[in-house]
């Protein structure tokens, strides 16, 4: 299983921390007069749908959470099949799935929802990568394996739009989102054996990180 | 989905007795001054931010440390291992937090673990799922009131560990399932977020130090 599941945690790997920094410093030099406002209880304040419409939000807003909504679809495209496919996931997992499938169907509708007429439409995928995992849907090891590796991947992607997201109104629930796929990546990496966290601090990816990385999935 | 949940507050802790679920508005004012002199003044903007996660990584901290030093009978392999991992963790967090603060750090919080019982698995296993649910909704709650990014990411970095150690400990439970997968926890496919006031009323009960902010309330 070592080719599989290298194979999106070695996008992950290298130490990319210091740079992502670098370029939140530099979003913000730029973007930051922008964006960043007021007090807490401004904040606290803004959590109402009117304050979510697309139109209000700054282009580079919309180009973040596209981003998050085509690895949204991602997932959930991934989960729903899985789960549509009779005999791929032994019964005392289907809870775990199911729970995944659901959230990640949430996350499209919310982020959709936010974007309005500006939403990517839904993408096409190929979940055998090009034919590198043509049994990802009848084998459970390639499954929860990839499973494994995409929510690592979807923590790592959030994290790495949260300075893009500073002093905006959806930091917040980006922030809980990005989280639960956090819950998600814990759980899968329980059940395919490895340790729930790889570290004490998670690392981000840029979105070109992210987007080499699933472009396999992609048609 | 509404968005208007997001800072909704959420019951996310199942700890017995109106005390926790009761918001102690005391716990966070200033205290001019008349408190004992063990009480922390967190300070204000990000470092009261960031003394306040430092707070809450301490009590895991000494949480973890007081469960795998005199760990519960009959405890399992994957159990112990997973505990030491989590307290790694949040060793590193708490040591992590208290550089970043430098001078402006808190001192050692003093901890009451007397509601918890060592000894038994349930009490152990149950307070570990409150203390990281809150931490998530602690660290989701604070993100938006962060000014600097740096601190912003820093916290990034936790939060989903924090996460993954609600699945891990969820998974100790009930094995990788819906509820290791954030059922009973989430809304909507969403993590709550609490603002610091409510965290700490909610964590008032094994915190015995005074923990006062002029920037929460």
């Amino acid at each position: 299983m070592s080719n599989q599941d290298s194979f999106l945690l070695d996008e992950i790997e290298p130490e990319v921390g210091e740079r992502i920094n670098a370029s939140w410093r530099a979003a913000f030099a730029k973007y930051g007069e922008l964006v960043l406002i007021g007090s807490a209880p401004t904040l606290l304040a803004m959590a109402s749908t009117e304050a979510f419409a697309a139109e209000g939000l700054p282009q580079q807003v919309v180009d973040v959470l596209n981003y998050a909504l085509s690895l949204e679809y991602f997932e959930a495209t991934f989960y729903k099949t899985a789960n549509g496919t009779e005999g791929l996931i032994p019964a005392k997992y289907q809870g775990l799935f199911g729970e995944i499938g659901q959230h990640e169907s949430a996350h499209v509708a919310l982020l959709s929802s936010v974007l309005g007429p500006a939403a990517v439409k839904a993408p096409k995928f190929d979940f055998t990568a090009g034919g590198k995992y043509p049994d990802v849907f009848s084998n459970f090891q390639t499954f929860s394996t990839l499973s494994s590796t995409i929510e690592d991947t979807g923590v790592a992607a959030f994290k790495g739009q949260l300075g893009n997201l500073a002093g905006t109104t959806v930091l917040a629930t980006a922030l809980q989102i990005h989280s639960v796929e956090a819950r998600h990546a814990g759980s899968v990496r329980v059940l395919v054996g490895k340790p729930g966290s790889d570290g004490a601090f998670d690392k981000p990816l840029t979105k070109s990180e992210v987007l080499e990385a699933v472009k396999p999935f992609f048609v | 989905m509404a968005l208007g949940q997001s800072y909704s507050r959420r019951k996310v802790l199942r700890w017995g007795g109106a005390a926790a679920s009761v918001m102690v508005a005391g716990a966070v004012l200033p205290n001019f001054g008349l408190s004992s002199a063990l009480a922390a003044d967190l300070g204000e903007g990000d470092v009261a931010i960031l003394n306040y996660a430092y707070a809450l990584e301490q009590l895991e901290a000494a949480f973890y440390t007081k469960v795998t030093d005199k760990p519960f009978q009959s405890i399992t392999q994957q159990e112990a291992s997973t505990f030491a991992e989590i307290l790694g963790h949040e060793v590193l967090h708490r040591e992590f937090l208290k550089k970043a603060l430098g001078e402006h750090a808190i001192s050692d919080i003093e901890v009451d673990f007397s509601k918890v019982n060592f000894d038994n698995r349930a009490s152990v296993l149950d307070t570990a799922d409150a203390f990281e649910n809150l931490g998530v909704a602690a660290y989701n709650g604070a993100g938006p009131l962060i000014k600097n990014v740096d601190y912003l990411a820093a916290a990034g970095t936790m939060v989903s560990v924090e996460a993954r150690h609600c699945a891990m400990i969820a998974a100790l439970v009930h094995g990788p399932s819906a509820a290791s997968a954030g059922a009973g926890h989430t809304s909507g496919g969403l993590d709550a977020a609490m603002p610091p006031k409510g965290v700490l009323a909610e964590a008032k009960p094994f915190i015995k130090t005074p923990l006062t902010s002029a920037s929460f309330y």
